[in-house]
C-alpha cells in the first residue's frame, strides 16, 4: 500500500495538536520531538515492512504510546498542561485520560485550539500565517521559505520568535469561551484567507505550491465549518470564496507553464463540483448580520464563476459589489480592480481615469500587475507605445519566470497591434 | 541462485515531515521492484533500538548496542541473487544510501550435502 499524499505532513499537524493539549503549550517543542521520533519509528517499520491499512491509526496510535512515554518518565521533572495535572500525575487515570485525548473528536478540538492559538492578535499577521503552516500543515522552515520567496533565515528567525511568544502565553486558547472565541474568530479568517491567498497569487513561481497552499487554507476552514461556533456566516462566506477561486486554479496556468489571465482562460477547465460547493457555501453565508469583506469577494468571485464566456460577465454588478467593498475594507488594491472591472463596464479610458484617482495608489508601485493593469488599458485605448512602457515597468517588478513570462508576452502584444513592426 | 542477507544500519531522523514521506516513497518503490524481479526470500524485519548485550562466562547483562546512529542494525532481509557481486549491486538501489546509511551484503552459509 502507498501512503497518500502529504499524510505525514497533514497527520503531523494532528499530532503536534493533540500532543501539545496534553504536553502544554510551553511544552510545544517536547511535542515536535515526539511527533519526529514517531515518523522515525514509522520510517524504520514500514520501509521494511510495506504501509499499514491505517497509517494513520498507527502513527496516532504511535504518538499515544510515546506520550504516555513520556508522562511517566517526566512528571516530576516537568509540569504539563496545568488543567490535566492531578489526573496526569496518578497512574490509575494516566491511561484512561490519554486515551480519551486522543479519541477523534478530542482531536478535532485540538486542531481548533491550535489554530486559534497560533492566531495570536500580537503576533504580526504574516506570522501567525507563517505559523499555521508550520505547526499545524507540517511544513518545514526551509518549505515555507521557498512557498513564501523568502530567505529560510528570516522564516526561522519569525518562528522561532512566535514559538516562544506561544510558549509564555501559559495555556492554550480556550475554545469553550464564546466570547473569547467569537472574538478571536476574525483573526482567525483573516489567517486563512491570507494563507489562501499567498497560494493564489503568491509569488513562488511552482504551481504545485500554489495549488498545496490553496489546499491547506480549505482544510483548516473545513475544520472551522465542522465546529458549532465556528460555522458563522462569515466562516461561509470564506469558504465560497476559497471554492470560487480554487475552481479556477487548473486553467491559470497552461501546461507550458504560462499565466493565464481571467479573460484567456480555458473556463472548461473550470472545477466545477467546486463551483457547486461554492454556490452551496454562498447561500449558507447569507444569513445574519451585516455582510463582511469575504462576502463580497465571494459574491464578486461567484460572478465570474458563472460566466461561461468572459463576455457574459455581468461587469455592472461587479462594480458595485467593489464599491461596497471599498467602503467595508479599502484598500489600493481593490480600488485597482474595482477600477478594471469599471473599465470593462464604461471602457478604457473610464477605467484609467479610476486608477488615476485611487489615493494612496503610490502603495501599489512594488505591486507587478498595477503597471500591467495600466499597460492593458493603455493597451486597449490604442495608446500602444504607453501600453508597452507600462509592461516592460512591470516585468521589472516580476517576482518569478512565471510572471516574466506573462509580461513580456503582454509587452510583445502591444509591438504586433502598433502597425509599425517593420517587415 | 544463492541467498544473501541485507543489514540495514543508520536511521533517517531529520527531514520535514513531506521529506521523510517521500524517503519513505522510495523505499515502497524499492520494495516493489526487488519483488518484481523475484530478489525477495524473506522481507524481514525492522529491529528496534534498544536492546541488551549478553557476554562471556560470566553472562553479564548491559544495555546496548548503543553504538552510533549510523552503524546501528535498524533492519534485516534475505534477498536471492546470482553472486555476491549481484547481490551488492542489487543493494544500490537502497534508499538508506541517500541518508547516510549502509548496506552490509552478506552472503548466508548453506549445509551443502
Amino acid at each position: 500500500m502507498e501512503p497518500s499524499d502529504h499524510l505525514f505532513r497533514r497527520e503531523s499537524g494532528r499530532m503536534v495538536a493533540a500532543l501539545t493539549r496534553i504536553f502544554g503549550i510551553h511544552n510545544l517543542a517536547l511535542a515536535e520531538d515526539v511527533v519526529q521520533e514517531a515518523f522515525c519509528r514509522a520510517l524504520e517499520v514500514w520501509q521494511l515492512r510495506g504501509v499499514p491499512e491505517n497509517p494513520s491509526a498507527w502513527l496516532m496510535a504511535t504518538a499515544k504510546n510515546a506520550a504516555l512515554d513520556t508522562l511517566r518518565r517526566q512528571r516530576t521533572a516537568r509540569t504539563f498542561a496545568p488543567d490535566l495535572g492531578q489526573m496526569l500525575q496518578s497512574e490509575w487515570t494516566l491511561a484512561p485520560v490519554v486515551a480519551e485525548l486522543f479519541a477523534p473528536n478530542a482531536i478535532k478540538d485540538d486542531l481548533l485550539r491550535m489554530m486559534f492559538s497560533c492566531c495570536l492578535p500580537r503576533l504580526p499577521e504574516e506570522t501567525q500565517v507563517a505559523l499555521v503552516l508550520h505547526i499545524l500543515c507540517g511544513f518545514s522552515v526551509s518549505e515555507i521559505a521557498s512557498a513564501f520567496v523568502s530567505t529560510e533565515a528570516s522564516i526561522e528567525k519569525r518562528i522561532t520568535r512566535a514559538k516562544k511568544v506561544l510558549a509564555r502565553s501559559k495555556k492554550l486558547f480556550d475554545i469553550a469561551s464564546d466570547t473569547e472565541f467569537s472574538a478571536r474568530l476574525p483573526v482567525v479568517h483573516r489567517a486563512l484567507y491570507l494563507l489562501f491567498n499567498e497560494g493564489y497569487h503568491g509569488a513562488s513561481a511552482d504551481t504545485a505550491v500554489h495549488a498545496g497552499l490553496c489546499r491547506e487554507a480549505m482544510r483548516l476552514t473545513a475544520i472551522l465549518l465542522e465546529h458549532s461556533l465556528a460555522k458563522t456566516p462569515t466562516t461561509y462566506a470564506l469558504a465560497a470564496l476559497m471554492c470560487f477561486d480554487a475552481a479556477r486554479l487548473p486553467a491559470r496556468v497552461d501546461e507550458s507553464g504560462n499565466l493565464n489571465s481571467l479573460f484567456e482562460q480555458d473556463r472548461s477547465q473550470w472545477d466545477q463540483e467546486l463551483i457547486a460547493e461554492g454556490l452551496m457555501f454562498l447561500e449558507l453565508s447569507a444569513t445574519g448580520s451585516e455582510p463582511t469583506e469575504y462576502h463580497i469577494e465571494a459574491a464578486i468571485a461567484c460572478i465570474h464563476a458563472r460566466a461561461q464566456r468572459p463576455q457574459d460577465t455581468d461587469w455592472p454588478s461587479i462594480v458595485s459589489l467593489y464599491d461596497r467593498l471599498m467602503t467595508i475594507h479599502p484598500s489600493p488594491v481593490v480600488a485597482l480592480n474595482r477600477a478594471i472591472a469599471v473599465a470593462q463596464n464604461e471602457g478604457p479610458e473610464r477605467g484609467l481615469e479610476e486608477i488615476r484617482a485611487i489615493p494612496d495608489i503610490e502603495r501599489l508601485a512594488t505591486y507587478p500587475f498595477y503597471s500591467a493593469a495600466l499597460g492593458e488599458l493603455e493597451l486597449k485605448s490604442g495608446r500602444n507605445e504607453a501600453a508597452s512602457q507600462h509592461f516592460r515597468a512591470a516585468l521589472e517588478l516580476a517576482r518569478n519566470p512565471t510572471e516574466r513570462r506573462f509580461l513580456e508576452e503582454r509587452a510583445a502584444a502591444c509591438a504586433k497591434t502598433t502597425g509599425l513592426v517593420e517587415y | 541462485m544463492s541467498e544473501f542477507t541485507y543489514l540495514f544500519r543508520g536511521r533517517n531522523t531529520s527531514g520535514s515531515p513531506e521529506e521523510m514521506q517521500k524517503h519513505l516513497e522510495k523505499w515502497v518503490a524499492w520494495f516493489k521492484e526487488l519483488g518484481a524481479k523475484g530478489h525477495i526470500k524473506e522481507q524481514g524485519h525492522p529491529l528496534d533500538g534498544t536492546g541488551k548485550v549478553v557476554k562471556g562466562n560470566g553472562k553479564t547483562v548491559s544495555d546496548g548496542p548503543y553504538a552510533e546512529a549510523k552503524d546501528v542494525i535498524g533492519g534485516y532481509m534475505v534477498i536471492e541473487a546470482k553472486d555476491l557481486a549481484h547481490a551488492a549491486e542489487i543493494s544500490k538501489g537502497c534508499p538508506i544510501l541517500e541518508v547516510g546509511g549502509s548496506v552490509e551484503v552478506r552472503p548466508i552459509q548453506k549445509l551443502n550435502m
